[in-house]
């Protein structure tokens, strides 16, 4: 196994930006709802979790970030609502080539870190409801913030070059020990040490 | 005289006042004083007035968007430096194109250039968008579309010295809020013409906001825009809405020419929907 496969905050980012674009997807009832990250060395857009339409297929799926309306988000760094997209012939050919999918409605907005654009959420057709759609855009930017929260925690993680279960909770295994009967703790301390050794060793086998 | 002494010393007078009774009268015609409808500012549609969209490139060959005056890119050579050149590529996006064609369906006699500061090597470059606004400005360009913004702080000092230029050189610079609640530049200065959406139809026109840092709020849910390809989408965001406030200033400067971004905007402010006479 490699030292990214098992570090928790890559697994735990992943988990949760599929639970995003599925919250997104449904609080939308769109078609499908994905989060594009992007890849710093070709500059590249990369499908990351997609919910709906596409999913099980695109993840991992890469195109430009110069172009179409994620291109548009990314260089903007604005959101953005667009619709009567299947009636531009322009649209529907790249569409239908990069996702078989060819939408007439898309809500995308940026994920915003520190200083750049790390990447797009979008909703793909989503159901016109009784918000209107400043507020779907406001909306979905909550979504957006929450992806970008999780894509720092990764980045924060490996900048600091942590292990599964070295930084985030130092201490923080003892305070929760510490709320539990003490007959209890020392066994729990025992499995904590156990885990994190079994773990050790494949990072060790891993690198 | 005093060589340490500036011409804008007067006795007996604050620096840069004036002696009241030596100030010019301005002759301003009626229809500037009372509040023009927009039909009745230049019915040439902004005819002579050059506007330049600072954005992702326009494509010059969309119908909806007619003649492009110049257009140019801003790139970056491999040290970083950047530069104006040519642009050989166009929108690739389809923002600045979307941007155009509504001040051109305002203003359809207007004078339409385009600087591109967006491409996949400058993403997130406030430095493109700084150099492309500076340039337009040196360009002395009449109205300047700004559907763009940085949060990069380090360039506000040299963003709000352009403004300041701009201003001061009858220049108009129309600038679009962020969409998220950030902090963003340049729509935040003072010098600039600010502009978000509002949700009503086009026919709404745009009104006036007392709570800056947003002036004017214009159409910018729905807006039928031109998009690549020669065809036409709807689109939402604070982007659309500021070119169209822009192709009113372009129908204002070709209709009285010389007027100064105070006086532009008192007149945008004077026409707006939700300002009418009568007492608080």
């Amino acid at each position: 196994m490699t030292r990214e496969s098992v570090s928790w905050p890559t697994t735990a980012t992943n988990s949760l930006l599929q639970s995003i674009v599925t919250t997104a997807r449904a609080i939308f009832a769109s078609a499908a709802a994905s989060i594009f990250v992007v890849d710093d060395m070709t500059g590249e857009l990369v499908f990351r979790a997609v919910a709906g339409e596409g999913a099980g297929e695109l993840v991992g799926r890469r195109f430009a970030a110069d172009t179409g309306i994620a291109g548009w988000v990314i260089q903007t760094g604005q959101p953005m609502l667009v619709s009567d997209l299947s009636s531009t012939s322009i649209f529907s050919r790249s569409a239908a080539e990069s996702t078989g999918f060819v939408p007439d409605t898309i809500l995308a907005a940026p994920l915003l870190g520190a200083d750049r654009c790390l990447g797009v959420l979008e909703v793909l057709d989503p159901t016109a409801g009784q918000r209107g759609r400043l507020a779907d855009v406001d909306l979905l930017a909550l979504f957006a913030e929450q992806a970008t929260i999780a894509l720092a925690v990764v980045q924060e993680a490996t900048t600091l070059g942590s292990g599964p279960f070295e930084r985030p909770w130092p201490g923080g295994w003892e305070a929760t020990i510490s709320r539990i009967p003490a007959h209890r703790a020392a066994a729990a301390r025992e499995v904590i040490v156990a885990v994190e050794g079994f773990l050790a060793e494949d990072l060790e086998a891993g690198q | 005289m005093n060589p340490g002494v500036t011409e804008a010393f007067r006795p007996a007078v604050p620096a840069w006042g004036a002696v009241a009774q030596d100030v010019p009268q301005l002759r301003v015609d009626d229809l500037v004083l009372s509040a023009p409808c927009r039909a009745e500012w230049s019915p040439d549609g902004g005819r002579g007035v050059r506007v330049c969209v600072v954005d992702g490139g326009v494509a010059s060959d969309h119908p909806r968007i007619g003649p492009v005056e110049e257009t140019v890119a801003i790139v970056a050579d491999a040290s970083g430096a950047l530069h104006v050149e040519p642009d050989s590529e166009g929108d690739r996006t389809g923002h600045g194109t979307a941007c155009a064609s509504i001040i051109r369906s305002i203003a359809p006699a207007c004078e339409l250039s385009s600087v591109k500061v967006l491409s996949s090597g400058l993403r997130g470059s406030g430095a493109a968008l700084t150099r492309g606004l500076e340039w337009a400005i040196e360009r002395r360009f009449d109205v300047i579309n700004l559907s763009l913004s940085t949060r990069n702080p380090a360039l506000s000092d040299h963003l709000h010295a352009l403004a300041d230029r701009a201003y001061f050189q009858r220049t108009v610079v129309v600038a679009s809020a962020h969409n998220f609640a950030v902090r963003s530049i340049p729509w935040t200065f003072s010098a600039v013409v600010s502009v978000a959406s509002h949700d009503g139809e086009h026919a709404r026109g745009h009104l006036y906001n007392d709570e800056p840092p947003v002036e004017f709020f214009a159409p910018g849910v729905a807006v039928d825009v031109a998009w690549l390809g020669g065809g036409s989408i709807s689109a939402t965001g604070n982007s659309f809405a500021a070119p169209y406030v822009a192709g009113l200033c372009a129908r204002l400067m070709g209709a009285y020419r010389q007027l100064t971004p105070f006086e532009i905007k008192a007149l945008l402010y004077r026409s707006a929907r939700n300002v009418t006479k009568g007492s608080a």
